[in-house]
């Protein structure tokens, strides 16, 4: 058996000390939803509210591309509901640290996981670290740099440029691409990245958006390699 | 410093429905113990996640996004300099693109 999950400060500063490196790559994409916020006539406390209770980047870009005078709030929520899908598996493989949670430590550290903050602690899940208090060291300085480029943004609406397509807006795709290298564990995984990645294109190439390529892609890859596994035994 | 109903109202709804997606999936696992099919699956989640979401988003972008992409993973693989290799990737799309 492995040894029990703990949740400590020295797990929480881990998590912390990782994270800040990060936090410059996803300022430019804070500042882009800053001022998207106030082109929809967002007040700042309505931007900074939204970053502090959703807390994900893609689909609050989403969201607001859909907004109107009034919000149409079913419709913003399912877009962002179906955006957000794929963080459901994430929390999934996250498990054996959540398995050692309960109350207020479980259900705050679900709300941060993200896509970085998730590659980040499987990384060191695998490597055999059991502090699930990292996952809230990583998560607390991403929320509040969040919420702060967000209202940064906001507050800057008019005077930067910063557009949707402007490259400084890769550097969350290229953060993910640079983590996904900390996930490789060997020639084992060339066949589930392999089926992952060509679902996924498929899927997008037939015309199908978000979430269903990234659902589609994971659920095969991953079978695929658990059909490997089980056949070896 | 306003705060208007329907944006209060959608902003709820949204943060309802991010933390559903979030906490859902683990949710699902505590109230139900998994076949061993999907135990094995689960240990190659992470990766295969983080492939069918990258690789269709920078295939989206064009042939220099998918250099830039490259540049990214090829960087890390040598540095293990995570921010060095996200900066050549954001670096190589500037240049391409401007």
């Amino acid at each position: 058996m492995s040894p029990p999950v703990t949740f400590t400060w020295a797990g929480f500063r881990d998590g912390v000390r990782l994270v800040l490196p990060l936090l410059a790559s996803f300022t430019p994409f804070g500042l882009v939803v800053g001022v998207l916020s106030a082109g929809e006539g967002l007040s700042m406390l309505e931007a900074g509210l939204m970053s502090a209770l959703v807390f994900a980047g893609t689909s609050q870009l989403v969201a607001l591309g859909a907004w109107g005078s009034p919000v149409p709030v079913l419709a913003v929520a399912l877009a962002v509901f179906i955006i957000n899908i794929r963080m459901a598996p994430m929390s999934a493989a996250l498990a054996p640290w959540f398995d050692g949670l309960n109350g207020w430590r479980l259900w705050t550290s679900l709300f941060t996981v993200t896509d970085h903050s998730f590659a980040i602690s499987v990384a060191e899940m695998r490597r055999g670290k059991r502090d699930a208090a990292m996952l809230l060291g990583l998560g607390v300085p991403t929320w509040l740099s969040w919420i702060g480029m967000v209202c940064l943004g906001h507050a800057l609406a008019g005077v930067v440029t910063l557009r949707p397509g402007h490259p400084l807006l890769f550097a969350g795709l290229a953060t993910m691409c640079a983590l996904l290298v900390t996930l490789w564990r060997g020639r084992g995984d060339v066949l589930p990245w392999g089926v992952a990645g060509a679902v996924g294109l498929a899927v997008q190439a037939i015309g199908l958006g978000a979430p269903w390529p990234v659902l589609a892609g994971a659920l095969a890859g991953s079978a695929a390699g658990a059909v490997r596994d089980m056949r070896r035994i | 410093m306003s705060l208007r109903w329907d944006v209060l109202l959608a902003i709820l709804a949204m943060a309802v429905a991010t933390y559903a997606a979030r906490a859902g999936g683990y949710a699902v696992l505590r109230a139900w113990r998994p076949p061993r099919f999907v135990e094995a699956m689960l240990v190659h989640l992470p990766g295969c996640i983080f492939v069918a979401f990258i690789l269709p988003s920078v295939a989206a972008g064009g042939p220099w996004h998918l250099l830039a992409a490259a540049v990214a993973v090829v960087m890390m693989v040598f540095t293990r300099m995570l921010t060095l290799s996200l900066l050549a990737g954001v670096a190589v799309l500037w240049v391409m693109l401007g």
